[in-house]
Protein backbone atom coordinates (compact mmCIF):
# COMPACT_ATOMS: atom_id res chain seq x y z
CA UNK A 1 0.00 0.00 0.00
CA UNK A 2 1.34 3.38 -0.96
CA UNK A 3 1.49 6.18 1.52
CA UNK A 4 -1.48 8.43 1.07
CA UNK A 5 0.35 11.75 1.26
CA UNK A 6 3.60 12.73 -0.37
CA UNK A 7 5.60 15.91 0.16
CA UNK A 8 8.70 16.91 -1.71
CA UNK A 9 10.66 19.63 0.04
CA UNK A 10 13.57 21.79 -1.02
CA UNK A 11 16.79 21.89 1.04
CA UNK A 12 15.51 25.03 2.77
CA UNK A 13 12.53 23.08 3.92
CA UNK A 14 9.76 24.64 1.77
CA UNK A 15 7.31 22.28 0.29
CA UNK A 16 7.74 22.17 -3.48
CA UNK A 17 5.18 19.54 -4.34
CA UNK A 18 2.50 17.84 -2.33
CA UNK A 19 0.40 15.01 -3.63
CA UNK A 20 -2.41 12.89 -2.27
CA UNK A 21 -3.22 9.37 -3.36
CA UNK A 22 -6.91 9.93 -4.03
CA UNK A 23 -8.09 7.09 -6.21
CA UNK A 24 -7.02 3.49 -5.60
CA UNK A 25 -6.53 1.33 -8.69
CA UNK A 26 -9.82 -0.54 -8.25
CA UNK A 27 -11.72 2.76 -8.27
CA UNK A 28 -9.87 4.00 -11.36
CA UNK A 29 -10.45 0.75 -13.24
CA UNK A 30 -14.14 0.75 -12.34
CA UNK A 31 -14.44 4.41 -13.30
CA UNK A 32 -13.07 4.01 -16.81
CA UNK A 33 -14.66 0.64 -17.59
CA UNK A 34 -17.97 1.98 -16.33
CA UNK A 35 -17.60 5.20 -18.32
CA UNK A 36 -17.01 3.26 -21.53
CA UNK A 37 -19.89 0.88 -20.87
CA UNK A 38 -22.16 3.82 -20.08
CA UNK A 39 -21.29 5.38 -23.43
CA UNK A 40 -22.04 2.11 -25.26
CA UNK A 41 -25.25 1.51 -23.29
CA UNK A 42 -26.61 4.98 -24.03
CA UNK A 43 -25.68 4.74 -27.72
CA UNK A 44 -27.10 1.25 -28.21
CA UNK A 45 -30.10 2.09 -26.03
CA UNK A 46 -30.97 4.95 -28.36
CA UNK A 47 -30.69 2.59 -31.35
CA UNK A 48 -33.06 0.19 -29.57
CA UNK A 49 -35.38 3.13 -28.94
CA UNK A 50 -35.31 3.92 -32.67
CA UNK A 51 -37.11 0.62 -33.33
CA UNK A 52 -40.19 2.04 -31.59
CA UNK A 53 -39.54 5.72 -30.84
CA UNK A 54 -42.73 6.15 -28.86
CA UNK A 55 -44.23 5.54 -25.45
CA UNK A 56 -47.79 5.39 -26.70
CA UNK A 57 -49.65 2.63 -28.52
CA UNK A 58 -48.23 0.74 -31.50
CA UNK A 59 -51.51 1.20 -33.42
CA UNK A 60 -51.52 4.04 -34.30
CA UNK A 61 -47.89 4.91 -33.65
CA UNK A 62 -46.98 8.47 -32.68
CA UNK A 63 -43.26 9.05 -33.09
CA UNK A 64 -41.89 10.96 -30.10
CA UNK A 65 -38.38 11.71 -31.30
CA UNK A 66 -36.67 10.84 -34.55
CA UNK A 67 -33.32 10.08 -32.97
CA UNK A 68 -30.63 10.24 -35.69
CA UNK A 69 -28.96 6.95 -36.51
CA UNK A 70 -25.56 8.67 -36.59
CA UNK A 71 -25.80 9.22 -32.81
CA UNK A 72 -26.61 5.62 -32.03
CA UNK A 73 -24.61 2.40 -31.76
CA UNK A 74 -25.28 -0.99 -33.32
CA UNK A 75 -26.63 -0.12 -36.77
CA UNK A 76 -29.91 -1.99 -36.36
CA UNK A 77 -32.09 -3.30 -33.53
CA UNK A 78 -30.44 -6.72 -33.34
CA UNK A 79 -26.94 -5.24 -33.39
CA UNK A 80 -27.83 -2.66 -30.74
CA UNK A 81 -29.28 -5.37 -28.49
CA UNK A 82 -26.02 -7.31 -28.78
CA UNK A 83 -24.05 -4.27 -27.64
CA UNK A 84 -26.55 -3.50 -24.89
CA UNK A 85 -26.76 -7.05 -23.53
CA UNK A 86 -22.97 -7.37 -23.57
CA UNK A 87 -21.95 -4.06 -21.99
CA UNK A 88 -24.67 -4.15 -19.36
CA UNK A 89 -22.61 -6.85 -17.62
CA UNK A 90 -19.50 -4.65 -17.57
CA UNK A 91 -21.62 -1.77 -16.29
CA UNK A 92 -23.17 -3.94 -13.58
CA UNK A 93 -19.96 -5.59 -12.41
CA UNK A 94 -17.91 -2.37 -12.29
CA UNK A 95 -20.78 -0.67 -10.46
CA UNK A 96 -21.00 -3.47 -7.89
CA UNK A 97 -17.23 -3.67 -7.40
CA UNK A 98 -17.02 0.11 -6.94
CA UNK A 99 -19.83 0.30 -4.40
CA UNK A 100 -18.56 -2.85 -2.66
CA UNK A 101 -15.05 -1.41 -2.42
CA UNK A 102 -16.27 1.94 -1.10
CA UNK A 103 -18.28 0.23 1.62
CA UNK A 104 -15.56 -2.28 2.49
CA UNK A 105 -12.75 0.29 2.63
CA UNK A 106 -14.77 2.92 4.43
CA UNK A 107 -14.00 5.43 1.66
CA UNK A 108 -17.72 5.92 1.16
CA UNK A 109 -17.58 8.33 4.10
CA UNK A 110 -15.65 10.78 1.89
CA UNK A 111 -18.24 10.89 -0.81
CA UNK A 112 -21.61 9.71 0.51
CA UNK A 113 -24.07 12.56 0.89
CA UNK A 114 -25.51 12.57 4.41
CA UNK A 115 -27.94 14.98 6.10
CA UNK A 116 -25.13 17.08 7.61
CA UNK A 117 -24.01 17.95 4.08
CA UNK A 118 -27.27 19.77 3.38
CA UNK A 119 -25.88 22.88 5.10
CA UNK A 120 -23.00 23.11 2.67
CA UNK A 121 -25.10 22.83 -0.48
CA UNK A 122 -26.29 26.41 -0.86
CA UNK A 123 -22.86 28.07 -0.47
CA UNK A 124 -21.48 25.77 -3.20
CA UNK A 125 -24.44 26.46 -5.51
CA UNK A 126 -23.95 30.20 -4.89
CA UNK A 127 -20.27 29.87 -5.71
CA UNK A 128 -20.74 27.87 -8.90
CA UNK A 129 -23.80 29.52 -10.36
CA UNK A 130 -24.23 32.96 -8.77
CA UNK A 131 -20.67 34.29 -8.44
CA UNK A 132 -20.68 33.78 -4.67
CA UNK A 133 -17.58 33.61 -2.51
CA UNK A 134 -15.72 30.30 -2.62
CA UNK A 135 -16.41 28.30 0.52
CA UNK A 136 -13.29 27.01 2.28
CA UNK A 137 -12.12 23.61 1.03
CA UNK A 138 -11.93 21.27 4.01
CA UNK A 139 -12.57 17.86 2.52
CA UNK A 140 -11.73 15.88 -0.61
CA UNK A 141 -15.34 16.31 -1.75
CA UNK A 142 -17.58 19.29 -1.05
CA UNK A 143 -21.24 18.80 -0.24
CA UNK A 144 -22.42 19.56 -3.78
CA UNK A 145 -20.00 16.96 -5.15
CA UNK A 146 -21.18 14.45 -2.57
CA UNK A 147 -24.75 15.14 -3.60
CA UNK A 148 -23.88 14.68 -7.29
CA UNK A 149 -21.91 11.46 -6.82
CA UNK A 150 -24.45 9.97 -4.44
CA UNK A 151 -27.24 10.79 -6.87
CA UNK A 152 -25.22 9.23 -9.69
CA UNK A 153 -24.93 5.96 -7.77
CA UNK A 154 -28.67 6.09 -7.10
CA UNK A 155 -29.31 6.63 -10.82
CA UNK A 156 -26.98 3.71 -11.59
CA UNK A 157 -29.04 1.46 -9.34
CA UNK A 158 -32.25 2.71 -10.95
CA UNK A 159 -30.88 2.14 -14.45
CA UNK A 160 -30.17 -1.49 -13.57
CA UNK A 161 -33.55 -2.05 -11.89
CA UNK A 162 -35.57 -0.39 -14.67
CA UNK A 163 -33.51 -2.29 -17.24
CA UNK A 164 -34.14 -5.57 -15.44
CA UNK A 165 -37.88 -4.80 -15.40
CA UNK A 166 -37.85 -4.35 -19.19
CA UNK A 167 -35.63 -7.32 -19.90
CA UNK A 168 -37.44 -9.72 -17.54
CA UNK A 169 -40.93 -8.30 -16.94
CA UNK A 170 -42.30 -11.78 -16.19
CA UNK A 171 -39.58 -13.20 -13.93
CA UNK A 172 -39.32 -9.84 -12.11
CA UNK A 173 -43.00 -8.97 -12.41
CA UNK A 174 -42.92 -7.37 -8.93
CA UNK A 175 -40.22 -4.98 -10.14
CA UNK A 176 -42.18 -4.13 -13.28
CA UNK A 177 -45.28 -3.73 -11.11
CA UNK A 178 -43.46 -1.24 -8.85
CA UNK A 179 -42.75 0.84 -11.94
CA UNK A 180 -46.29 0.61 -13.24
CA UNK A 181 -45.79 -2.38 -15.53
CA UNK A 182 -43.54 -3.08 -18.51
CA UNK A 183 -44.84 -0.09 -20.41
CA UNK A 184 -43.88 2.41 -17.69
CA UNK A 185 -40.64 0.62 -16.81
CA UNK A 186 -39.52 1.39 -20.36
CA UNK A 187 -40.31 5.09 -19.84
CA UNK A 188 -38.44 5.12 -16.50
CA UNK A 189 -35.43 3.43 -18.08
CA UNK A 190 -35.38 6.13 -20.77
CA UNK A 191 -35.70 8.98 -18.25
CA UNK A 192 -33.00 7.53 -15.99
CA UNK A 193 -30.67 7.47 -19.01
CA UNK A 194 -31.20 11.19 -19.60
CA UNK A 195 -30.65 11.92 -15.91
CA UNK A 196 -27.34 10.04 -16.08
CA UNK A 197 -26.39 11.92 -19.25
CA UNK A 198 -27.13 15.19 -17.39
CA UNK A 199 -24.87 14.06 -14.55
CA UNK A 200 -22.08 13.14 -16.99
CA UNK A 201 -22.41 16.55 -18.66
CA UNK A 202 -22.07 18.36 -15.32
CA UNK A 203 -19.24 16.04 -14.32
CA UNK A 204 -17.30 16.84 -17.52
CA UNK A 205 -17.82 20.59 -17.09
CA UNK A 206 -16.37 20.30 -13.58
CA UNK A 207 -13.44 18.23 -14.81
CA UNK A 208 -12.59 20.98 -17.31
CA UNK A 209 -12.99 23.71 -14.67
CA UNK A 210 -10.84 21.92 -12.13
CA UNK A 211 -7.87 21.52 -14.38
CA UNK A 212 -5.23 19.03 -15.29
CA UNK A 213 -4.04 17.79 -11.88
CA UNK A 214 -7.57 16.86 -10.95
CA UNK A 215 -8.06 14.93 -14.21
CA UNK A 216 -4.73 13.12 -13.88
CA UNK A 217 -5.68 11.88 -10.42
CA UNK A 218 -8.32 9.62 -12.00
CA UNK A 219 -5.57 8.16 -14.21
CA UNK A 220 -2.67 7.74 -11.79
CA UNK A 221 -4.44 7.98 -8.45
CA UNK A 222 -2.19 10.86 -7.32
CA UNK A 223 -3.45 14.40 -7.16
CA UNK A 224 -0.70 17.00 -7.21
CA UNK A 225 -1.09 20.08 -5.07
CA UNK A 226 -4.60 19.36 -3.78
CA UNK A 227 -6.66 22.28 -2.58
CA UNK A 228 -7.44 20.69 0.74
CA UNK A 229 -4.83 20.01 3.39
CA UNK A 230 -3.48 16.44 3.23
CA UNK A 231 -4.17 14.47 6.39
CA UNK B 1 19.05 13.05 -3.08
CA UNK B 2 17.99 16.39 -4.51
CA UNK B 3 14.49 17.64 -5.26
CA UNK B 4 14.91 16.73 -8.92
CA UNK B 5 15.46 13.05 -8.24
CA UNK B 6 12.46 12.95 -5.89
CA UNK B 7 10.35 14.56 -8.55
CA UNK B 8 11.63 12.08 -11.12
CA UNK B 9 10.71 9.28 -8.77
CA UNK B 10 7.24 10.73 -8.37
CA UNK B 11 6.86 10.89 -12.13
CA UNK B 12 7.94 7.28 -12.50
CA UNK B 13 5.44 6.22 -9.88
CA UNK B 14 2.70 8.10 -11.71
CA UNK B 15 3.63 6.39 -14.95
CA UNK B 16 3.50 2.98 -13.28
CA UNK B 17 0.06 3.76 -11.90
CA UNK B 18 -1.12 4.86 -15.33
CA UNK B 19 0.09 1.59 -16.86
CA UNK B 20 -1.98 -0.37 -14.38
CA UNK B 21 -5.06 0.92 -16.23
CA UNK B 22 -4.04 -1.17 -19.26
CA UNK B 23 -6.93 -3.65 -18.77
CA UNK B 24 -9.28 -0.84 -19.83
CA UNK B 25 -7.66 -0.95 -23.26
CA UNK B 26 -8.85 -4.56 -23.61
CA UNK B 27 -12.29 -3.11 -24.37
CA UNK B 28 -10.68 -1.70 -27.49
CA UNK B 29 -11.05 -5.21 -28.95
CA UNK B 30 -14.71 -4.31 -29.50
CA UNK B 31 -13.57 -1.64 -31.95
CA UNK B 32 -11.63 -4.14 -34.09
CA UNK B 33 -13.95 -5.49 -36.80
CA UNK B 34 -12.43 -8.96 -36.67
CA UNK B 35 -13.12 -9.39 -32.95
CA UNK B 36 -16.27 -7.34 -32.65
CA UNK B 37 -18.79 -9.87 -33.93
CA UNK B 38 -17.53 -12.90 -31.98
CA UNK B 39 -17.26 -10.82 -28.79
CA UNK B 40 -20.81 -9.48 -29.11
CA UNK B 41 -22.06 -13.00 -29.88
CA UNK B 42 -20.39 -14.18 -26.67
CA UNK B 43 -21.99 -11.35 -24.71
CA UNK B 44 -25.42 -12.18 -26.11
CA UNK B 45 -24.90 -15.90 -25.48
CA UNK B 46 -23.97 -15.13 -21.87
CA UNK B 47 -27.11 -13.04 -21.47
CA UNK B 48 -29.13 -15.94 -22.90
CA UNK B 49 -27.47 -18.36 -20.49
CA UNK B 50 -28.41 -16.11 -17.56
CA UNK B 51 -31.93 -15.75 -18.98
CA UNK B 52 -32.40 -19.52 -19.08
CA UNK B 53 -31.25 -19.75 -15.43
CA UNK B 54 -33.72 -17.01 -14.47
CA UNK B 55 -36.66 -18.87 -16.03
CA UNK B 56 -38.89 -20.47 -13.37
CA UNK B 57 -41.22 -23.11 -14.74
CA UNK B 58 -43.86 -22.59 -12.07
CA UNK B 59 -43.88 -18.81 -12.29
CA UNK B 60 -46.86 -17.45 -14.22
CA UNK B 61 -46.92 -14.29 -16.28
CA UNK B 62 -49.30 -11.65 -14.95
CA UNK B 63 -52.85 -11.98 -16.25
CA UNK B 64 -55.17 -9.02 -16.73
CA UNK B 65 -58.85 -8.15 -16.41
CA UNK B 66 -60.97 -7.90 -19.57
CA UNK B 67 -61.16 -4.13 -18.99
CA UNK B 68 -57.38 -3.87 -19.40
CA UNK B 69 -57.31 -5.51 -22.84
CA UNK B 70 -55.96 -3.60 -25.81
CA UNK B 71 -58.95 -3.24 -28.17
CA UNK B 72 -58.70 -5.94 -30.84
CA UNK B 73 -58.39 -3.49 -33.79
CA UNK B 74 -55.38 -1.95 -32.03
CA UNK B 75 -53.59 -5.28 -31.61
CA UNK B 76 -50.62 -4.95 -34.02
CA UNK B 77 -50.28 -7.32 -36.95
CA UNK B 78 -46.61 -8.15 -37.26
CA UNK B 79 -45.39 -10.36 -40.05
CA UNK B 80 -41.89 -10.47 -41.42
CA UNK B 81 -43.04 -11.11 -44.95
CA UNK B 82 -46.74 -11.37 -45.78
CA UNK B 83 -49.63 -10.79 -43.41
CA UNK B 84 -51.68 -13.58 -44.95
CA UNK B 85 -49.85 -16.57 -46.43
CA UNK B 86 -53.15 -17.98 -47.83
CA UNK B 87 -53.36 -21.11 -45.69
CA UNK B 88 -55.98 -23.57 -47.01
CA UNK B 89 -57.96 -24.34 -43.86
CA UNK B 90 -59.71 -27.36 -45.41
CA UNK B 91 -56.50 -29.30 -45.92
CA UNK B 92 -54.45 -27.80 -43.07
CA UNK B 93 -52.74 -30.17 -40.64
CA UNK B 94 -49.95 -29.76 -38.16
CA UNK B 95 -47.20 -32.06 -39.40
CA UNK B 96 -45.72 -33.47 -36.22
CA UNK B 97 -42.51 -35.42 -35.93
CA UNK B 98 -39.13 -35.86 -34.31
CA UNK B 99 -38.76 -37.54 -30.92
CA UNK B 100 -42.44 -38.41 -30.59
CA UNK B 101 -44.21 -41.77 -30.28
CA UNK B 102 -47.06 -40.83 -32.58
CA UNK B 103 -45.83 -38.66 -35.41
CA UNK B 104 -48.28 -37.67 -38.10
CA UNK B 105 -50.70 -35.10 -39.45
CA UNK B 106 -52.87 -33.57 -36.73
CA UNK B 107 -55.99 -31.60 -37.59
CA UNK B 108 -57.30 -28.51 -35.84
CA UNK B 109 -60.23 -30.61 -34.55
CA UNK B 110 -57.78 -32.97 -32.87
CA UNK B 111 -55.97 -30.05 -31.22
CA UNK B 112 -59.33 -28.70 -30.09
CA UNK B 113 -60.17 -31.94 -28.27
CA UNK B 114 -57.53 -30.92 -25.72
CA UNK B 115 -58.70 -28.75 -22.78
CA UNK B 116 -59.09 -25.13 -23.85
CA UNK B 117 -57.44 -22.38 -21.83
CA UNK B 118 -58.08 -18.67 -22.15
CA UNK B 119 -55.71 -16.01 -20.83
CA UNK B 120 -55.37 -12.24 -20.92
CA UNK B 121 -51.64 -11.68 -21.07
CA UNK B 122 -49.14 -9.06 -22.16
CA UNK B 123 -47.50 -9.40 -25.55
CA UNK B 124 -44.08 -7.71 -25.60
CA UNK B 125 -42.32 -6.99 -28.87
CA UNK B 126 -38.54 -6.84 -29.15
CA UNK B 127 -39.06 -3.37 -30.64
CA UNK B 128 -40.36 -2.11 -27.33
CA UNK B 129 -44.13 -1.89 -27.72
CA UNK B 130 -46.53 -3.99 -25.69
CA UNK B 131 -50.22 -4.84 -25.77
CA UNK B 132 -52.53 -6.92 -23.63
CA UNK B 133 -54.47 -9.51 -25.58
CA UNK B 134 -56.94 -12.29 -24.94
CA UNK B 135 -55.85 -15.65 -26.25
CA UNK B 136 -57.36 -19.12 -26.24
CA UNK B 137 -56.05 -22.51 -27.17
CA UNK B 138 -54.61 -25.81 -26.02
CA UNK B 139 -51.60 -26.05 -23.79
CA UNK B 140 -48.56 -27.03 -25.81
CA UNK B 141 -47.68 -29.38 -22.91
CA UNK B 142 -50.99 -31.23 -23.40
CA UNK B 143 -50.29 -31.55 -27.10
CA UNK B 144 -46.77 -32.83 -26.43
CA UNK B 145 -48.24 -35.44 -24.07
CA UNK B 146 -50.89 -36.42 -26.63
CA UNK B 147 -48.29 -37.10 -29.31
CA UNK B 148 -46.04 -38.93 -26.86
CA UNK B 149 -43.18 -36.45 -27.13
CA UNK B 150 -39.89 -37.17 -25.42
CA UNK B 151 -40.13 -34.50 -22.74
CA UNK B 152 -36.44 -34.86 -21.99
CA UNK B 153 -35.61 -33.59 -25.45
CA UNK B 154 -34.17 -30.11 -25.51
CA UNK B 155 -36.24 -28.27 -28.09
CA UNK B 156 -39.55 -27.94 -29.86
CA UNK B 157 -39.21 -26.44 -33.31
CA UNK B 158 -41.93 -25.09 -35.58
CA UNK B 159 -42.21 -24.09 -39.20
CA UNK B 160 -44.74 -21.74 -40.65
CA UNK B 161 -46.77 -21.20 -43.82
CA UNK B 162 -44.82 -18.00 -44.51
CA UNK B 163 -41.46 -19.82 -44.24
CA UNK B 164 -40.88 -18.33 -40.80
CA UNK B 165 -39.38 -20.79 -38.32
CA UNK B 166 -38.77 -20.85 -34.59
CA UNK B 167 -37.50 -23.02 -31.75
CA UNK B 168 -38.38 -23.21 -28.07
CA UNK B 169 -36.54 -24.66 -25.10
CA UNK B 170 -38.47 -27.61 -23.63
CA UNK B 171 -38.97 -25.88 -20.24
CA UNK B 172 -40.83 -23.02 -21.90
CA UNK B 173 -42.72 -25.45 -24.16
CA UNK B 174 -44.03 -27.20 -21.03
CA UNK B 175 -44.95 -23.95 -19.22
CA UNK B 176 -48.69 -23.93 -18.39
CA UNK B 177 -49.24 -20.60 -20.21
CA UNK B 178 -47.59 -21.73 -23.46
CA UNK B 179 -50.47 -22.26 -25.87
CA UNK B 180 -51.15 -23.66 -29.30
CA UNK B 181 -53.39 -20.68 -29.81
CA UNK B 182 -56.42 -20.87 -32.12
CA UNK B 183 -58.54 -18.08 -30.62
CA UNK B 184 -58.09 -14.38 -30.00
CA UNK B 185 -60.64 -12.28 -28.15
CA UNK B 186 -62.93 -15.37 -28.07
CA UNK B 187 -63.06 -15.51 -31.89
CA UNK B 188 -61.30 -18.00 -34.15
CA UNK B 189 -57.80 -16.75 -34.88
CA UNK B 190 -57.88 -14.45 -37.92
CA UNK B 191 -55.58 -15.06 -40.89
CA UNK B 192 -53.41 -12.01 -40.21
CA UNK B 193 -52.90 -13.06 -36.60
CA UNK B 194 -51.69 -16.51 -37.59
CA UNK B 195 -54.65 -18.77 -38.38
CA UNK B 196 -55.31 -21.53 -37.95
CA UNK B 197 -52.81 -22.08 -35.11
CA UNK B 198 -50.01 -19.96 -33.67
CA UNK B 199 -47.79 -20.12 -30.62
CA UNK B 200 -48.76 -17.84 -27.75
CA UNK B 201 -46.13 -17.65 -25.04
CA UNK B 202 -46.46 -14.88 -22.43
CA UNK B 203 -43.01 -15.75 -21.04
CA UNK B 204 -41.31 -15.03 -24.37
CA UNK B 205 -40.79 -11.99 -26.55
CA UNK B 206 -43.04 -11.62 -29.62
CA UNK B 207 -40.81 -13.02 -32.33
CA UNK B 208 -40.69 -16.43 -30.61
CA UNK B 209 -44.48 -16.69 -30.94
CA UNK B 210 -44.66 -17.98 -34.49
CA UNK B 211 -47.86 -17.71 -36.55
CA UNK B 212 -49.49 -19.95 -39.23
CA UNK B 213 -47.86 -23.13 -37.91
CA UNK B 214 -47.45 -26.00 -40.36
CA UNK B 215 -44.84 -28.25 -38.76
CA UNK B 216 -43.85 -29.12 -35.21
CA UNK B 217 -40.88 -31.20 -34.22
CA UNK B 218 -39.34 -32.41 -30.96
CA UNK B 219 -35.59 -32.59 -31.15
CA UNK B 220 -32.26 -32.42 -29.37
CA UNK B 221 -30.40 -30.77 -32.20
CA UNK B 222 -31.05 -27.39 -33.74
CA UNK B 223 -29.90 -26.95 -37.31
CA UNK B 224 -31.21 -23.42 -37.18
CA UNK B 225 -32.65 -21.49 -34.26
CA UNK B 226 -35.19 -19.05 -35.63
CA UNK B 227 -35.72 -16.54 -38.39
CA UNK B 228 -34.59 -13.53 -36.34
CA UNK B 229 -32.19 -15.39 -34.06
CA UNK B 230 -30.19 -16.54 -37.06
CA UNK B 231 -29.72 -12.88 -37.97
CA UNK B 232 -28.37 -11.98 -34.55
CA UNK B 233 -31.28 -11.70 -32.14
CA UNK B 234 -31.29 -13.36 -28.74
CA UNK B 235 -31.96 -17.11 -28.93
CA UNK B 236 -33.67 -17.49 -25.58
CA UNK B 237 -35.31 -14.10 -25.02
CA UNK B 238 -37.45 -15.11 -22.08
CA UNK B 239 -39.31 -12.29 -20.42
Amino acid sequence: MQEAVLEIMSEKGDTVTTAVYEHPLVVRLCHWLNAISLFVLAGSGLQIFRAFPSFGPKVPQHVLINWPKAYAIGGWLGGALQWHLTFMWIYLVTGLVYVGYQLFSGHYRQVLFVPKDIRGLWPMVRYYFFFGRKPPVTEAYNSLQKQAYTTAIGLGVLSVLTGLAIWKPVQFSWLAWLMGGFHYARIWHFLVMWAIIAFVFGHLVMVVLHGWNNFVSMLTGWKKNPEYGPR
Amino acid sequence: MGIRSYQRKFKRMNRRELLKLAPVLALGAFAIPKFQEPLLKKGLAFSDWVSARMFRKGHLATTFADSELTPFPKFPINGYDVDDPQVDFDTWTLTTGGSVQEPGEYTLAQIQTLPKFRQNTRHVCVEGWDVIGRFGGARLSDYLNMIGADLNAKFVTVECADDYYESLDMETALHPQTLLCYEMYDQPLSRVHGAPVRLQIPTKVGYKQAKYLTDLKVTNVLKRVGYWEDQGYSEFYGL
